[in-house]
C-alpha cells in the first residue's frame, strides 16, 4: 500500500471506491502479536502470544474477560483495545441488570460493529486500530467472532489475527472440521498448537503466550501459567515424536505464507471485500 | 419562594395534574399458578369506575412475544401504556432477527426496572402485574407491584388474590397439576374472590401459556350458590352500635 492523495482524512473515498484510512487501520492489526480463536459446539478457546518489549517490562494484556460467558482476544492498538473491552464490559453489565439474563453475544457483537462503522465516517474520528476476536456463549451454543476496524464482523469456526498469523491460519485451516466437535482439551491443545506455529521456531513456553477458555457452564478464564505449561509439556513429548514427519509440512506452510504476505501489498483487491 | 424548577419537572404544586395520584379505572385480582405443561392465569374482565363496576368487557390479560403472558390489576389506562412499552421492546427483540428472544424472566426484569424508575419519579404506573411464560421446558411466574417490588413463585396473585386465593393455593397447589386440576383450582380462588370482592363481576377468563404458546378462553360465569344461611340473615347477630 502506497501513500495517495485520497488517503488522508477517513471521510474521502478513493476514485477505486476504497477508504484507505480505514484500510490503513486494519494493516495496525496486522501489526500487531498474534491472537487466534478456536470454538466447539459447545466451548471456544482464545489465544494470544505476549510479546514484552524488552525483558525489564512486563507484556500487554490482550485478552479481556467481558462477561461470564463472553471474553475477548485483541490484535493492534492495544489502547484502543481496552477501551472497547469497556464499552463491551458496560454493555453486558446494563443488559444483565435490566433482563438479569447474559447479553447473547451475537447481540453485543453487532453493537461493537456499529461502534466502529461510525469511526469511519465522521471527520473528527479515526477508525480503531484493532481486531477484536469475541468468544461467547448465547442461545444457540457457542459462537467466535472477528471484529474489524472497517465496522465489519464475520463468525468463524477458527481465526486467527495479528502478526504471523497466517502460519497460524494454516494450521487451523487444516484441521478446523474436527473442532465442532472437538472436547474441551482437545480444543485448548489445538490453540496452544496454532500459538506454536506463529513463533516460527521460537520454544512455545506459558510464559509468552495466554490462553482463555468459555463454555457451557464454564465461565470466561484465562488459564493459570502452571496449567498451560503442563499441556504444553504433554503435547511436545508426543510432539518430539512426530517431529521429523511435521517438518517439511511447516516448511511448505512458511512459504505458502511468505506468498500470502507478499500478495496482500497488491493494489488490486481492497482487503474489506475479503 | 417558589423554587426554579426545569419545564418537565414532576415537582412543585402545578406537576401534582401531570402525575398519577390515583387510579380511575381499575381492574381486580389476577390468579395464577405453574402446573404440569406451563401457567394458568386468570382474571376477570371487570373495569371499576370507583365503585361503580363499568366496564364488563376488559382483557386484563395478553401475551408478549412468544413466551409470555402478562396479567394486570389497576388502572387500566397504566396497563395500556405497559403494553405500549413491551410492544417496542418486543419489536425491538424481533428486529434482531437472530434467533435469540426475550423469555419471561427477561420481561419480568425488565417490567421491574420500569415500575420501579417510575416509582422512584414519584410517578408509578398504578398496576401490579404478573408474568407468566415457558421457554425452553422452563416455567417461569412472577410479579411485579407499582412500588417496583418483585418476586417469583409457584402461584401468585395481585390485590384482593393475594389475601383470599393465596391461602387456597398454598394448601392446594402441588407440582405438576394436571390442565384440569389447574383450572379447578383457579375456578375455586376465583369464585372466592367473587363472592367476597365488590369490585369483582362474574365474567372471567382463563389463559394458558406453554411451550407451544398462549391460549385464552372465551369469558364466561362461574357459578354460584346464595342459599348458604349467612347470606339469608346477613344482620342476624351482629352486634350494633346504637
Amino acid at each position: 500500500m502506497f501513500r495517495n492523495q485520497y488517503d488522508t482524512d477517513v471521510t474521502t473515498w478513493s476514485p477505486a471506491g476504497r477508504l484507505f484510512q480505514v484500510e490503513y487501520a486494519m494493516e495496525a492489526v496486522k501489526q500487531g502479536s498474534a491472537a487466534i480463536g478456536l470454538r466447539s459446539k459447545t466451548h471456544i478457546v482464545l489465544g494470544c502470544v505476549n510479546k514484552a518489549n524488552s525483558e525489564l517490562s512486563s507484556h500487554q494484556k490482550k485478552i479481556f474477560k467481558v462477561d461470564d460467558h463472553i471474553g475477548v482476544a485483541i490484535a493492534g492498538l492495544t489502547a484502543d483495545g481496552r477501551v472497547l473491552s469497556r464499552y463491551m464490559r458496560n454493555e453486558c453489565i446494563n443488559y444483565g441488570f435490566t433482563y438479569e439474563s447474559p447479553l447473547p453475544v451475537g447481540r453485543l457483537v453487532v453493537q461493537l460493529a456499529d461502534k466502529a462503522q461510525v469511526c469511519t465516517q465522521r471527520s473528527w474520528k479515526r477508525p480503531y486500530g484493532v481486531g477484536l476476536l469475541v468468544a461467547g456463549l448465547d442461545e444457540s451454543g457457542a459462537h467466535l467472532y472477528y471484529n474489524c476496524p472497517s465496522g465489519n464482523y464475520f463468525e468463524y469456526q477458527a481465526f486467527a489475527i495479528g502478526s504471523r498469523s497466517q502460519a497460524a491460519k494454516t494450521y487451523l485451516e487444516r484441521r478446523f472440521e474436527n473442532f465442532a466437535d472437538s472436547s474441551r482439551d482437545d480444543l485448548v491443545k489445538d490453540a496452544l498448537m496454532a500459538i506454536r506455529e506463529t513463533l516460527q521456531g521460537e520454544t512455545l513456553k506459558s510464559s509468552i503466550c495466554t490462553v482463555a477458555v468459555v463454555g457451557v457452564g464454564e465461565p470466561f478464564h484465562i488459564l493459570d501459567q502452571e496449567t498451560v505449561q503442563q499441556i504444553i509439556d504433554a503435547f511436545e513429548i508426543v510432539g518430539e515424536q512426530e517431529g521429523p514427519a511435521a517438518e517439511p509440512d511447516a516448511a511448505a506452510g512458511q512459504g505458502a505464507a511468505a506468498a500470502d504476505q507478499g500478495g496482500s501489498t497488491d493494489e488490486g483487491v481492497a482487503p474489506m471485500d475479503i | 419562594m417558589a423554587s426554579k424548577q426545569p419545564e418537565n419537572s414532576l415537582l412543585g404544586p402545578e406537576a401534582d395534574s401531570q402525575r398519577t395520584l390515583y387510579p380511575y379505572v381499575t381492574g381486580t385480582s389476577v390468579v395464577a399458578l405453574k402446573y404440569k405443561d406451563g401457567i394458568l392465569m386468570a382474571a376477570d374482565m371487570g373495569g371499576s369506575y370507583g365503585s361503580t363496576l363499568r366496564y364488563k368487557s376488559v382483557e386484563r390479560m395478553k401475551p408478549i412475544g412468544k413466551h409470555s403472558l402478562l396479567g394486570a390489576s389497576g388502572e387500566i389506562s397504566d396497563f395500556q401504556e405497559i403494553l405500549h412499552y413491551l410492544d417496542e421492546l418486543i419489536l425491538y427483540d424481533n428486529m434482531w432477527d437472530d434467533g435469540n428472544s426475550l423469555g419471561p424472566k427477561e420481561v419480568h426484569n425488565y417490567l421491574t426496572r420500569v415500575m420501579y424508575n417510575r416509582r422512584n419519579k414519584f410517578n408509578p404506573l398504578w398496576n401490579s402485574l404478573v408474568l407468566g411464560g415457558v421457554k425452553n421446558g422452563q416455567k417461569y411466574l412472577g410479579t411485579v407491584s407499582m412500588i417496583g417490588v418483585n418476586f417469583e413463585d409457584n402461584h401468585v396473585a395481585t390485590g384482593f388474590g393475594n389475601h383470599l386465593a393465596r391461602p387456597i393455593l398454598r394448601q392446594e397447589w402441588h407440582e405438576n397439576l394436571s390442565f384440569e386440576d389447574g383450572v379447578r383450582l383457579l375456578e375455586k380462588c376465583m369464585r372466592v374472590l367473587l363472592y367476597r370482592d365488590r369490585s369483582a363481576i362474574n365474567k372471567l377468563q382463563i389463559a394458558k401459556i406453554t411451550e407451544e404458546g398462549m391460549t385464552i378462553s372465551q369469558p364466561y360465569s362461574l357459578k354460584t350458590y346464595w342459599e348458604f344461611s349467612a347470606f339469608a340473615n346477613p344482620a342476624q347477630g351482629a352486634v350494633g352500635s346504637w
